[in-house]
């Protein structure tokens, strides 16, 4: 039937479209339009400190605990406000940004680096290989890992690398299950038994073939893994056991915010909500990147 | 069929205890990792001869597969060491503890059922509506928060604009709420979200057609074939998040100034108690390997396929 | 000892898989047997149950048999491709058990599938052009003598279909490409397996013909898995009838057509559609 749609259609040239195509299409346009506040988030922490438009970031014992600008008593000079020290709690915003971004996009990739390459041999050699990985991410599933890190933050004290190696710790498990399980699914195809028919080699077959058919899974695990990455450290830094001064993240923000509730709320309350609408972006994005991966999804 | 039940239930069995050895010697390791604790309980002062006398107190002179094997024997018979802190059992604090945690999961996971479930039903029987658009966003909004981030707002709204609630502490009713609430989110958000996928492909299946051609009302149809149907994994993920509150709910427990496991586990980090650090850790890990286990024996009991 | 061996079969490879000596068959099977333990019951289950087979260059055979009458695991095992069995398997004189890893991924390329699923065949990140691009860069020596326009012309698609990825292309059309991708080995040894069954009827007579046709000017054998004995009796010189792991009936098409001497090879017969051809000769 489809090779005589070919033959009949006016463009032969043209490549067959079915509706598959169009459902990518929505899905790729909707994944823009959320990148799009998210590219602007991130160029706006990482410029606007360059632009010298900010207002001055250093301590100012006269105005200590402003309110924002929309409330009485704040002013525009510090549109959020300021914390007990005077500090400007925009400018302290976008500042702690860079290092909150950087740790959502890196304590991502420690995660699912690891985790991708440990599923994909899991699901590729099988045997004693598999039998061995899956019982780990079984445990690392089936174990209360927040625990265990905060027990190897209280180890090791807090720094970026421990951040890093808890980060690691906690996530590469969920993604090694799934990136395991759509390599046993992609192993079973014929092209594999195709190329090896042809003398390619078990690691040209993987690297070459079975990673690529992974890569968008992976990614949108990947994207996930940001927004569960920056929702981790700011629970951790919130502890004390994160990023901890001189450093500065929206998490610990939340820790310097917490004793100020009381009279101060605003000192809380905007790195809460940058943390809630940057996580939210990723997860969406990430949502509709697996939809737009998962052909079981994908065919309705 | 029964013996191929049998031989699934032991091969998970034995899955688990691995974990569960896993998580076990990760924590020993950590307890020895520390360095010397004789430092920290006797400061910095201490004679050689006094740390020398605790270091044989402790069995820290002992070999160390010697000290493993006798914590390994120590986790079988309930008994976890002693606190540098306290100077108490601690077995004795964390079942002190334990029924201020029980209770704030117990209260934070009902109230995610409640909402969680309708709300996903919901989605998924008005699957591509604006209804659909609005739980399934809430939900995945739910999952974005920083729930302890959300509990300090929740205090300053109720506890210090409005005065309507306590801000922190343990006691009554009214104590209960605001931490409830915070704890309920995040499962919340999980249970939906969950909720609607597996509802909607059971409402996909044919049989559900078949069961409204017959002439049975919508709501039945939802609800005593679709949701029967659905049912599993949400099942097991109310388990499995059970035991996710039960040791991963230590930031709310720090906003609210809750009394339960979470604020005995900060602290003894704090302090670096590492015995009670470790303590707590096995301890969750024994409750986390029972609770799958619980889900494993649901899968085989409820799921007639499985069975 | 052995490095001098691996030198030598590295030094000379191409010239000595080349030139076959005549009377070596290019498949032969001797009572082969391949089980399937489940995994949870622990239950064994024999897909196939000592069958011998004996395919020699030029020749075309069929096995055919109805799904689960273990015709695909036995074309797998016999070409060493995933399915391990017992039983001795001669795969272009050389026995299967007892080849090295290395020595069988040279021998791979001798023998080239064409299976049922022509999209699950290609891989669906890669456009013809590169697929194809990569098989030459495999092996450089055998997919020299011919270009990718000739070969596409061999197996009739035009040359534009080169830069279309597997999802832009229609049942037949992958299916040729496929056939070019096997065409392109200079295989001795084509194994079929259904591959037409995933087409619809009109593409069918193409794609048999062109296999046909690559199977007469290449000089390679032809192992033909099929359920369908009108596509086995059109392609194939003799056959083998299948059931449940055993080989019950084999020799020429014509003749186990015209007269079956197995029950279950009647039963085959009358079911197909085209069954009163039968008769009327």
């Amino acid at each position: 039937m489809s090779e005589l749609e070919i033959e009949l259609a006016p463009h032969a040239g043209e490549p067959l479209k079915p509706a598959k195509d169009r459902r990518r299409r929505t899905s790729r346009t909707s994944v823009f339009w959320l990148g799009l506040p998210l590219g602007v988030i991130t160029f706006l922490v990482f410029v606007l400190p360059l632009t010298g438009l900010l207002p001055d970031g250093g301590q100012d014992l006269t105005a200590t605990r402003l309110p924002p600008a929309f409330l009485d008593g704040g002013t525009w000079a510090h549109p959020l406000g300021t914390n007990k020290l005077g500090q400007d709690g925009l400018t302290q915003l976008v500042e702690s940004g860079r290092l909150t971004i950087m740790i959502g996009l890196v304590g991502a990739l420690v995660a699912i680096g690891p985790g991708t390459l440990l599923g994909l041999l899991a699901g590729y050699c099988r045997g004693w290989v598999d039998k061995t990985i899956s019982i780990l991410i079984d445990a690392q599933l089936a174990l209360p890992f927040i625990l265990i890190a905060l027990a190897i933050i209280a180890n090791r004290g807090s720094s970026l690398p421990v951040l890093f190696l808890v980060l690691a710790l906690t996530g590469w498990a969920s993604c090694a299950r799934v990136t395991r399980s759509a390599t046993l699914s992609i192993r079973e195809r014929q092209f594999v038994l195709g190329l090896r028919a042809a003398g390619a080699s078990e690691a040209r077959i993987v690297f070459r073939h079975v990673l690529p058919n992974l890569a968008g899974t992976v990614v949108a695990l990947a994207t996930l893994q940001v927004g569960t990455a920056i929702l981790v450290e700011s629970a951790l830094s919130f502890l004390g056991l994160g990023v901890v001064p001189p450093h500065s993240s929206w998490g610990s923000m939340l820790a310097a915010g917490q004793d100020e509730l009381s009279h101060s709320w605003w000192i809380a309350f905007f790195p809460g909500l940058a943390i809630t609408v940057l996580v939210l972006l990723v997860n969406l994005i990430g949502d509709a990147l697996l939809t737009h991966n998962d052909p079981r999804k994908r065919r309705r | 069929m029964k013996a191929t039940t049998l031989r699934r239930i032991g091969a998970r069995v034995a899955t688990l205890l691995a974990s569960l050895l896993i998580a076990l010697t990760m924590a020993f390791a950590l307890g020895r990792l520390s360095g010397d604790p004789t430092a920290t309980i006797l400061g910095p002062m201490a004679l050689p001869e006094q740390r020398e006398a605790l270091r044989h107190q402790l069995g820290l002179d002992q070999p160390l597969l010697v000290q493993y094997f006798d914590y390994l024997k120590g986790v079988f018979t309930g008994d976890l060491g002693d606190s540098l802190q306290f100077y108490q059992s601690n077995t004795t604090m964390i079942l002190d503890r334990l029924p201020f945690t029980l209770q704030l999961v117990a209260a934070g996971m009902s109230l995610a059922i409640l909402i969680g479930i309708p709300l996903g039903v919901l989605a998924a029987t008005r699957e591509g509506t604006w209804w659909d658009r609005g739980a399934s966003t809430l939900a995945l909004l739910g999952q974005s928060v920083p729930v302890f981030w959300l509990g300090m707002m929740l205090v300053v709204l109720f506890a210090v604009k409005l005065g309507w609630l306590p801000a922190g502490q343990s006691g009554s009713l009214k104590h209960l709420i605001l931490p409830a609430v915070t704890m309920a989110l995040y499962p919340m958000a999980h249970i939906a979200r969950l909720t609607r996928a597996s509802m909607s492909d059971a409402l996909r299946e044919p049989f559900i057609d078949s069961a409204r051609a017959r002439g049975i009302s919508t709501t039945r149809v939802v609800w005593r074939h679709g949701f029967k149907n659905a049912m599993m994994p949400i099942l097991t993920i109310i388990v499995l998040q059970t035991g996710v509150l039960m040791s991963g709910a230590v930031a709310i427990e720090y906003v609210y100034s809750w009394p339960g496991l979470g604020q005995l586990a900060l602290q003894s980090i704090q302090f670096r108690d590492f015995p009670l650090v470790q303590a707590i850790v096995v301890f969750a890990a024994v409750i986390f390997v029972l609770l799958n286990l619980v889900v494993d024996l649901l899968h085989s009991v409820v799921d007639p396929r499985v069975r | 000892m052995s490095e001098i061996l691996e030198t030598e079969v590295s030094a000379d490879h191409g010239r000595r898989l080349r030139a076959p000596e005549e009377s070596t068959p290019v498949l032969d099977v001797d009572d082969l047997v391949v089980e399937h333990r489940n995994r949870t019951t622990g239950e064994v289950f024999r897909a196939v149950d000592g069958v011998s087979l004996r395919i020699d260059a030029g020749e075309s055979v069929a096995v055919v048999g109805e799904s689960g009458s273990g015709k695909t695991t036995l074309a797998m095992a016999a070409t060493g491709l995933g399915v391990r069995g017992s039983g001795d398997i001669q795969l272009l004189g050389h026995s299967l058990a007892s080849i090295g890893r290395r020595q069988l991924r040279e021998l791979r390329p001798e023998v080239q599938v064409v299976f049922q699923d022509p999209h699950g065949s290609l891989d669906p990140r890669q456009s013809v052009r590169s697929g194809l691009r990569e098989l030459r860069g495999l092996q450089r020596e055998r997919t020299s003598w011919i270009d990718d326009d000739g070969l596409l012309d061999r197996v009739r698609l035009t040359p534009d279909m080169l830069d279309r990825y597997p999802h832009q292309l229609s049942g037949g059309q992958a299916q040729r490409v496929c056939i070019a991708r096997a065409l392109l080995m200079r295989p001795r040894l084509i194994v079929a397996d259904e591959p037409t069954s995933g087409l619809d009827v009109s593409v069918q007579a193409d794609v048999l013909k062109l296999l046909q046709e690559t199977q007469a000017s290449t000089g390679a054998a032809l192992l033909m898995i099929s359920h369908d004995l009108a596509v086995v009796r059109s392609v194939c010189d003799s056959v083998h009838v299948m059931f449940r792991g055993k080989v019950v009936e084999s020799g020429p098409c014509e003749t186990v057509f015209k007269n079956p001497t197995n029950e279950y090879t009647r039963e085959l017969l009358d079911a197909m559609p085209g069954a009163r051809w039968r008769a009327r000769r």
